[in-house]
C-alpha cells in the first residue's frame, strides 16, 4: 500500500460533503470580477473618462486599501478594484477547505474511522489539497473566461484568473502546514487566517511606503503579476515555489506526529478548577479568551497601520474632485483624510463584526457538540448560559473597536502632532460601528433561538454587507437595498456630523433581534443537532 | 413525597418520527430504578424531557415534585445527570470540568471527589481533548456522584467503561443509595447491570413502557430453568402446563417452567424421587427477548 492509497476515494468524499459550499465559492469568486468589469465599461465608456481618474487612483489611501493601479484601462481598473478582495476571499476559501478536510476530520475523530480502512498516511492531506486545487483551477478558468466575455484582453484576463488561482493554491499550502501544528481545527484556521490577514496589512504598508514589504505579501504578488498592464508572468513562479514549500512542510510535519496529535504535545492541566471557575460566565471566558486575544492583536495592528497610511494623504497637494468622489463611494465624506479614515473605520467595523459573529456562534458550537447538555442539567438556565457568551460577543467587540480607534489615533496623531485630538476623533469613528456589529450579534441570537440549524447564515449577512460596501455604489444598486445592511446607517466619522438617531435605531434592532432569539431559546428543544 | 419521578402518557415527536408514544414511568423516592430498552427506544428522549431540555408534545411529567420544564433550574439543584455520550470542553482538564459542574450544582464534597478519582483511576490533570470515551464518562460520573443531590440520572453510564470500572460503578451506586437514601434512574441496555443494581425496572419499547415492576414481580412473569437427576422416570412431564423445552437424557431432565406452575411441577418431580436439583432464576435476558422478538432484539442482547 502506498502512502497515497485512498486519496481519490477521500477526495470524492470531500467533494460530496462540500458540493454546495464549494459551488457557491467558485461561482461567487468567478462572477465578482466579471461583474466589476462590466460595470466599469458602463461607467467609463471612453478612454478620456478613464484618463480623468488616472492621478486620482494613485493616491496613498486608495493604494493602501486596494493596492496600486498599474494600468489605466477598464482591465487595469477592474484588477485594481476587485483584486485584493478577490485574493483575500480565495485565500480564505482555500484555507477553510483544507483545514475542514484535514484537522477538523481528525479532531472530531471521523478520520480515525477512515484511517483504519485502506488509506495511506498521506491520503487525507492529499485529498484535501486535491479538492482545493480543483476548486482553484475552476475559479481561475471561470474568472479568466468571464473577464474575456466582457471584452477585456485575453492576456490580462488569463493573468487575473491565474493570480486568483495561485493565491488560492498558496493558502492551501499554508493551511496544509498550519493543520499539522495544533490539535484544534479552530487554532489551525486561526493560524492560517492570521497569515492571510498579516499579508493584507504588509501589502497595505508596503504599497504606500517601503515597496519590499509588498513582496512579502502574496496578496500583493497577485497585483504584481500586473494583469492588463504588461503582465509579468514570472511572478507566477514565485507563487508556485512558495505553495510547494508550504505544502512540502505540511507533508514533512505530518510525518512527525500521530493521528489526532499536534506537534506540540498537550501539557497537563490543573487537577482542580481555580476558585473562579464556578459560573457560565467563567466558563465562557475560558472558551473565548484565546479568540478575543488574537482579534485584539489583529485590530490593534490594523488600526495602527491604517492610521499610518492616513498621514500620507494629508501631504497630498490639492486633492481632485474625483478622488473625493471615489472615497465617498467607498463610504467616506468630507475632507480627504477624514474621508479615508471614515472608509477605513467602516472596514474595521466589519472586521470586528466577524469577531462578533464568531463569538456569538460559539453558542451554537457548544450546542451542536452536545457539551451544553451537561451544563443545562445543572441549575444553569438557558438564558444565563447564552448571556455568558454574549458578554464577549457584545463587550469584546467594543474592546476591539476601542483598540483599533486608539492605535489608529496614536499613530496618526503622532505624525500630525495632535495625539490627544486624533485619539478622541478616531475612537469615536471606531465606536460608532459598534451598534452595527451588535445587529449581527442580534441576528445570530435570533437564528440560534428560532432556527438553530440556519445560524451560520449570520456569516452570509456579513459577507453581503462587505460586498455591498465594496461594490454597491459601483453597481449603482438601489439605496433601499444598500440600507439593508446595518453598516450603511453608521455615521461616517470623522468628517460627517455625529447623529445619535441611527445609533439608537441600530441598537434597538439589535436588542429586538436578541430578545426574540432568547425567547425562542427558552421555548425550544435543546440540544438541536 | 414518595414519587421522585412520574411521567404519564408522554408523547414526543421529531418531525415524522414518534420517539415517545404515550410513555408512563414512575420512580419511587429512594429506589434504584432500571430503565431498560434497546437503542432508539426513547430512553434518552424521556430523560431529556425529565431534565427540561425537551418539551413533551403531550402527557405530563413531574420530577421531585416540580414541573421539569418550568422549574428546570430549581430542580437541577437537587439532581445530577450523566449523559450517555459525554462531550467535554477540549481545553479544560478533567479536574476543572468536575469542579465546574460540581460548583454549578451548588458545591461538591472534596473528600468524596478525591476518593472517587482514586477508585475510578482517573487522572484529573489531563486535558479533556486527550481522554478516551471511558475516561470522559468517568469525569461526568465523578462530578455527579461527588455532588450532594437527591436524584441521580444516568444514561447508559457504563457504555465506555471496562469491566473493572463497571464493577466500581456498581459499588459506588450502591453506596450512594445507602449514603443518603438517594433515588437513582439508570437507563441501560445491559441487563446484568440492571439486574444487579435495580429495585424496580421499567422496560420500554418503541416509545412505550411495556413492562414495569420489581424484579420479583418480573420474575414471576417468567420462567425458571430446572435441571434434575431423577430416581425414576416421570411420564407426561412434557404435557404438564407450564413446562417448556424439555430434554431427557438418562434420568436427567432439563426444562423451563412458568413460575406460576412451579409448585405443581416440583411436586411431580419429588414424587419421582429427586437425587439432585439445580434451578436457575429467570434472567431479565429472557424477559427482554420475549419483548423484543425479531432480529433487532437478538443483536441488542448479544451486546
Amino acid at each position: 500500500m502506498s502512502t497515497f492509497t485512498g486519496t481519490r476515494a477521500l477526495a470524492r468524499l470531500a467533494l460530496r460533503l462540500d458540493r454546495v459550499r464549494l459551488t457557491v465559492w467558485v461561482l461567487g469568486l468567478s462572477v465578482m470580477p466579471m461583474g466589476t468589469a462590466a460595470n466599469y465599461f458602463k461607467l467609463y465608456p471612453t478612454q478620456a473618462d478613464l484618463e480623468a481618474v488616472r492621478g486620482v487612483l494613485s493616491n496613498p489611501s486608495l493604494v493602501a486599501m486596494e493596492g496600486p493601479l498599474y494600468g489605466v484601462s477598464i482591465g487595469g481598473l477592474t484588477a485594481w478594484k476587485i483584486g485584493v478582495t478577490e485574493f483575500i476571499l480565495v485565500g480564505l476559501m482555500s484555507l477553510l477547505t483544507v483545514v475542514r478536510h484535514t484537522r477538523t476530520e481528525e479532531e472530531t475523530g471521523r478520520l480515525e474511522l477512515l484511517r483504519a480502512t485502506v488509506i495511506g498516511r498521506y491520503a487525507p492531506l492529499s485529498a484535501a489539497l486535491l479538492v482545493t486545487t480543483l476548486a482553484n483551477v475552476l475559479i481561475a478558468l471561470l474568472t479568466a473566461l468571464g473577464l474575456m466575455a466582457t471584452g477585456l484582453p485575453v492576456a490580462g484576463s488569463v493573468a487575473f484568473g491565474l493570480a486568483t488561482g495561485l493565491v488560492g493554491l498558496l493558502f492551501a499550502g499554508v493551511a496544509a502546514a498550519a493543520a499539522q501544528l495544533t490539535e484544534s481545527a479552530r487554532a489551525a484556521s486561526g493560524i492560517a487566517g492570521a497569515v492571510l490577514g498579516g499579508t493584507y496589512l504588509l501589502r497595505a504598508v508596503g504599497d504606500t511606503g517601503p515597496t519590499w514589504l509588498s513582496w512579502l505579501a502574496p496578496t500583493g504578488w497577485g497585483l504584481a503579476l500586473r494583469p492588463y498592464a504588461h503582465e509579468r508572468w514570472w511572478v507566477a513562479a514565485l507563487f508556485l515555489v512558495f505553495a510547494a514549500l508550504f505544502t512540502a512542510a505540511g507533508y514533512a510535519l505530518s510525518d512527525r506526529r500521530d493521528v489526532g496529535a499536534g506537534l506540540v504535545p498537550p501539557r497537563p492541566g490543573p487537577a482542580a478548577g481555580s476558585p473562579a471557575l464556578r459560573s457560565p460566565l467563567a466558563l465562557a471566558w475560558r472558551l473565548q479568551r484565546g479568540l478575543l486575544l488574537a482579534w485584539c492583536v489583529a485590530l490593534a495592528l490594523t488600526g495602527a497601520v491604517m492610521g499610518g497610511a492616513a498621514h500620507g494623504i494629508a501631504g497630498l497637494e490639492s486633492p481632485s474632485q474625483q478622488l473625493t468622489d471615489v472615497l465617498e463611494r467607498m463610504g467616506g465624506s468630507g475632507a480627504l483624510t477624514d474621508a479615508f479614515l471614515a472608509a477605513i473605520y467602516g472596514i474595521i467595523g466589519m472586521l470586528a463584526a466577524a469577531y462578533t459573529i464568531q463569538a456569538t456562534l460559539r453558542l451554537r458550537q457548544e450546542e451542536a457538540s452536545g457539551r451544553v447538555e451537561a451544563l443545562l442539567s445543572t441549575p444553569v438556565g438557558r438564558v444565563r448560559w447564552a448571556a455568558g457568551h454574549l458578554v464577549f460577543a457584545l463587550l469584546g467587540t467594543a474592546l476591539l473597536l476601542a483598540l483599533a480607534g486608539v492605535t489608529g489615533g496614536l499613530v496618526y496623531g503622532a505624525q500630525s502632532h495632535d495625539v490627544g485630538g486624533q485619539v478622541a476623533r478616531l475612537l469615536g469613528a471606531a465606536m460608532v460601528q459598534l451598534p452595527a456589529a451588535w445587529v449581527l450579534a442580534g441576528l445570530g441570537v435570533a437564528l440560534l433561538g428560532l432556527a438553530p440549524r440556519l445560524s451560520t447564515l449570520t456569516w452570509a449577512a456579513l459577507i453581503v454587507s462587505v460586498l455591498l460596501f465594496e461594490l454597491g455604489a459601483l453597481f449603482g444598486l438601489n439605496q433601499y437595498l444598500l440600507d439593508l445592511t446595518p453598516f450603511a446607517h453608521v455615521p461616517k466619522l470623522p468628517g460627517e456630523a455625529f447623529t445619535i438617531v441611527p445609533i439608537l435605531w441600530l441598537t434597538l434592532v439589535a436588542v429586538l433581534l436578541g430578545a426574540a432569539g432568547l425567547a425562542g431559546l427558552r421555548r425550544r428543544d435543546m440540544p438541536v443537532t | 413525597m414518595t414519587e421522585a419521578i412520574r411521567a404519564d402518557a408522554l408523547v414526543k415527536t421529531f418531525g415524522r418520527a414518534r420517539a415517545l408514544d404515550g410513555l408512563d414511568l414512575t420512580v419511587q423516592a429512594g429506589e434504584v430504578h432500571g430503565f431498560l430498552g434497546p437503542n432508539g427506544a426513547g430512553k434518552s428522549t424521556t430523560i431529556r424531557i425529565l431534565l427540561g431540555l425537551l418539551r413533551a408534545d403531550a402527557g405530563t411529567a413531574r420530577l421531585l415534585g416540580g414541573d421539569p420544564w418550568r422549574d428546570a433550574t430549581d430542580l437541577h439543584r437537587r439532581l445530577a445527570y450523566v449523559p450517555g455520550d459525554v462531550t467535554l470542553w477540549p481545553n479544560l482538564s478533567g479536574g476543572e470540568v468536575i469542579d465546574l459542574l460540581g460548583r454549578l450544582r451548588g458545591g461538591l464534597d472534596a473528600k468524596r471527589r478525591a476518593e472517587l478519582l482514586e477508585r475510578f483511576d482517573l487522572d484529573p490533570t489531563k486535558k479533556a481533548r486527550t481522554y478516551s470515551k471511558g475516561n470522559r464518562q468517568k469525569v461526568a460520573l465523578v462530578a455527579a456522584m461527588a455532588s450532594d443531590v437527591e436524584l441521580l440520572i444516568f444514561d447508559e453510564p457504563t457504555s465506555g467503561l471496562d469491566p473493572l470500572m463497571e464493577e466500581v460503578f456498581r459499588q459506588v451506586v450502591r453506596e450512594e443509595q445507602r449514603r443518603g437514601n438517594r433515588t437513582v434512574l439508570l437507563s441501560s441496555h445491559i441487563l446484568s447491570e440492571v439486574e444487579v443494581l435495580c429495585d424496580r425496572v421499567t422496560i420500554i419499547r418503541a416509545g412505550r413502557a411495556v413492562e414495569t415492576g420489581t424484579l420479583a414481580e418480573m420474575r414471576h412473569l417468567t420462567r425458571t430453568s430446572i435441571q434434575a437427576d431423577l430416581a425414576t422416570p416421570v411420564d407426561g412431564l412434557g404435557s404438564l402446563t407450564g413446562v417448556h423445552d424439555l430434554h431427557t437424557d438418562n434420568g436427567t431432565v432439563r426444562f423451563d417452567v412458568d413460575n406460576a406452575e412451579l409448585d405443581a411441577v416440583l411436586r411431580r418431580l419429588a414424587a419421582a424421587g429427586v437425587r439432585s436439583l439445580t434451578s436457575q432464576p429467570p434472567t431479565l435476558e429472557e424477559l427482554f427477548l420475549r419483548h423484543y422478538d425479531g432480529h433487532a432484539a437478538a443483536t441488542e442482547v448479544a451486546k
